[in-house]
């Protein structure tokens, strides 16, 4: 079997393992700083988590709802 | 800070915003290590150079089963024990589960051409990952259909525990079946029969894979925490207008 | 904003949304596809034959799937109330929903389709030929379902009932089309005999589509 030949492959496969790594980070990291956005726009707005009063202690339903 | 703790998403924020950042670290390091150790491998026998794909087709496969495995157990944890970041979990690890496992049919079709003349066979080995394929997208169907993320996560849950029997179906395959992909010759009984010198390499790939897999996963968490708390408080206000 | 202009947009907005249609079309048609060869064996030249047809079949199921939410949502929340009661005429209106319905499902399937040809062992002639089949077909594939999906509005489970009046008229389409698709590849017959009648049947039906519809809904919603 040549191996000439077989580098396009080989290269092939590299670079969609780049490109599928590279969009995960960028995914992740896109998506991370538009949650961060909307919190921060939110917050401007006033809404804060406090702005409901809490009995005391949290629940599960709570803290799932924190979630 | 014992691990029940953990169960606070707050918490968990703080864990995680400390954590990525030094395991994003180590990824990389390993991944240099693994890329150039790979580089470096020699080219087997009878395949030649193109033994090179094995670095990315194999661990892309182990990280496709893992993503469904991180589902699975939190699956359970949404069913039995009700656990708030089971479900949170459970949404972030379907994209990368279904990235790797796309890489890994992507990588196997290019390796196939050249060693088998083919990009695509329907033998068992490929038909059930393409399976396990089809059942990441549609658990992310389910996620992105059902408005209420703790519905969503109930049906989600079920969809995953039944489609967990794909994992063994597709690791036998290759015993159970007649198959054009090779058989295993890395986790088998009486050891693996691939020569060290390309074996390190991949074990190492393997390790800068998971530790990727890792870090993705603690960020997408944590992703999906701050998006409920957007969720909560959108519809906080919204009810506070009316 | 010109008010036909504002329903293309916000047609393609609700199916890239949460529910949406768009690349649950193409989940379906990569389902389908997987499905065939555990029904006729993984022989791949067997699957090399029928390829073409398999994938316009995959085609013309997964298109059929997203048309059942073309009126019925709007039916449901008012807002076709609204669009039968406003001045832009319905037909135009309707044209619109069209091509917003084949911007989102018929376009991403055109896409897909080399891609899963894959699967089935279609060589580059075989994929090129049944892309552009795809490209010139799938619109009159949204065209003709329209009329159907009016028919069934204001029915609540009209899925099947749309899938039933839908299918026979869709028939000349796939007809046409697998024709082309596989006489890029086998021949005898050149590739533009079926291919321009392919183009007709798809031009009629932009036209033929839009009025019948409309008028189904004028019928429906009185």
């Amino acid at each position: 079997m040549e191996t000439m030949n077989h580098a396009g492959f080989i290269v092939a496969s590299y670079a969609a393992a780049t490109i599928v790594v590279v969009a995960l980070i960028a995914w992740v990291m896109l998506d991370f700083r538009a949650q961060r956005r909307n919190l921060a726009e939110l917050e401007a707005r006033g809404v804060t988590r406090r702005s409901v009063p809490s009995q005391g202690g949290r629940t599960m339903e709570q803290a799932r709802e924190d979630a | 800070m014992p691990v029940t703790d953990l169960a606070n998403p707050t918490r968990f924020l703080a864990l995680a915003n400390r954590l990525i950042p030094w395991l994003g670290a180590l990824t990389l390091i390993v991944f240099a290590y693994g890329i150039d150790r790979a580089m470096l491998a020699p080219d087997d026998y009878q395949q030649g150079a193109t033994v090179k794909i094995m670095f990315l087709h194999v661990p892309s496969a182990w990280l496709g089963m893992l993503g469904w495995g991180v589902m699975t157990v939190a699956a359970l944890g949404t069913l039995v024990w009700r656990h708030p970041l089971a479900d949170v979990a459970a949404k972030a690890a379907a994209p990368i589960g279904a990235a790797f496992t796309l890489l890994c049919l992507v990588t196997g079709s290019l390796w196939g051409r050249p060693e088998w003349g083919t990009y695509w066979v329907w033998d068992a080995r490929l038909t059930s990952e393409l399976i396990l394929l089809l059942l990441y997208l549609g658990v992310i169907a389910v996620w992105r259909t059902v408005e209420d993320p703790s519905r969503a996560a109930r049906a989600v849950a079920v969809l995953t525990l039944v489609g967990a029997v794909d994992l063994p179906i597709i690791k036998f395959s290759v015993d159970w079946w007649n198959t054009l992909h090779q058989g295993s010759s890395v986790f088998r009984l009486g050891g693996s029969t691939i020569d060290p010198s390309i074996l390190m390499p991949l074990f190492v790939m393997a390790i800068a894979f998971t530790l990727l897999f890792v870090t993705l996963q603690l960020a997408a968490m944590r992703n999906e925490i701050l998006r409920r708390r957007v969720r909560t408080l959108r519809l906080m206000q919204a009810s506070a207008v009316s | 904003m010109n008010p036909l202009a504002a329903i293309l947009i916000r047609d393609m907005r609700i199916a890239i949304r949460v529910g949406g249609g768009a690349l649950m079309g193409v989940l379906f048609f990569l389902v389908v596809v997987t499905l065939v060869p555990f029904a006729v064996g993984p022989d791949l030249a067997l699957l090399k034959r029928i390829g073409p047809a398999i994938l316009w079949l995959a085609a013309l199921l997964a298109s059929l799937l997203a048309l059942d939410r073309l009126f019925t949502a709007d039916h449901e929340d008012g807002s076709l109330d609204l669009i039968l009661m406003g001045r832009a005429p319905l037909e135009l209106v309707v044209a619109m929903k069209g091509i917003a319905h084949w911007l989102t499902t018929g376009l991403p399937l055109i896409i897909a389709a080399p891609l899963i040809g894959l699967f089935l062992n279609l060589d580059p002639p075989a994929e090129a030929a049944l892309a552009l089949t795809l490209l010139v077909g799938t619109p009159a594939l949204t065209f003709i379902g329209m009329i159907g999906a009016a028919i069934a509005v204001t029915l609540r489970r009209g899925g099947l009932l749309l899938a039933v009046i839908v299918l026979p008229l869709t028939v000349p389409v796939l007809i046409f089309g697998v024709a082309a698709a596989n006489a890029a590849v086998v021949g005898p017959v050149p590739f533009g005999t079926p291919f321009t009648i392919l183009c007709a049947l798809t031009l009629a039906s932009i036209v033929v589509g839009p009025f019948a519809a409309a008028a189904a809904l004028r019928q429906e919603m009185e």
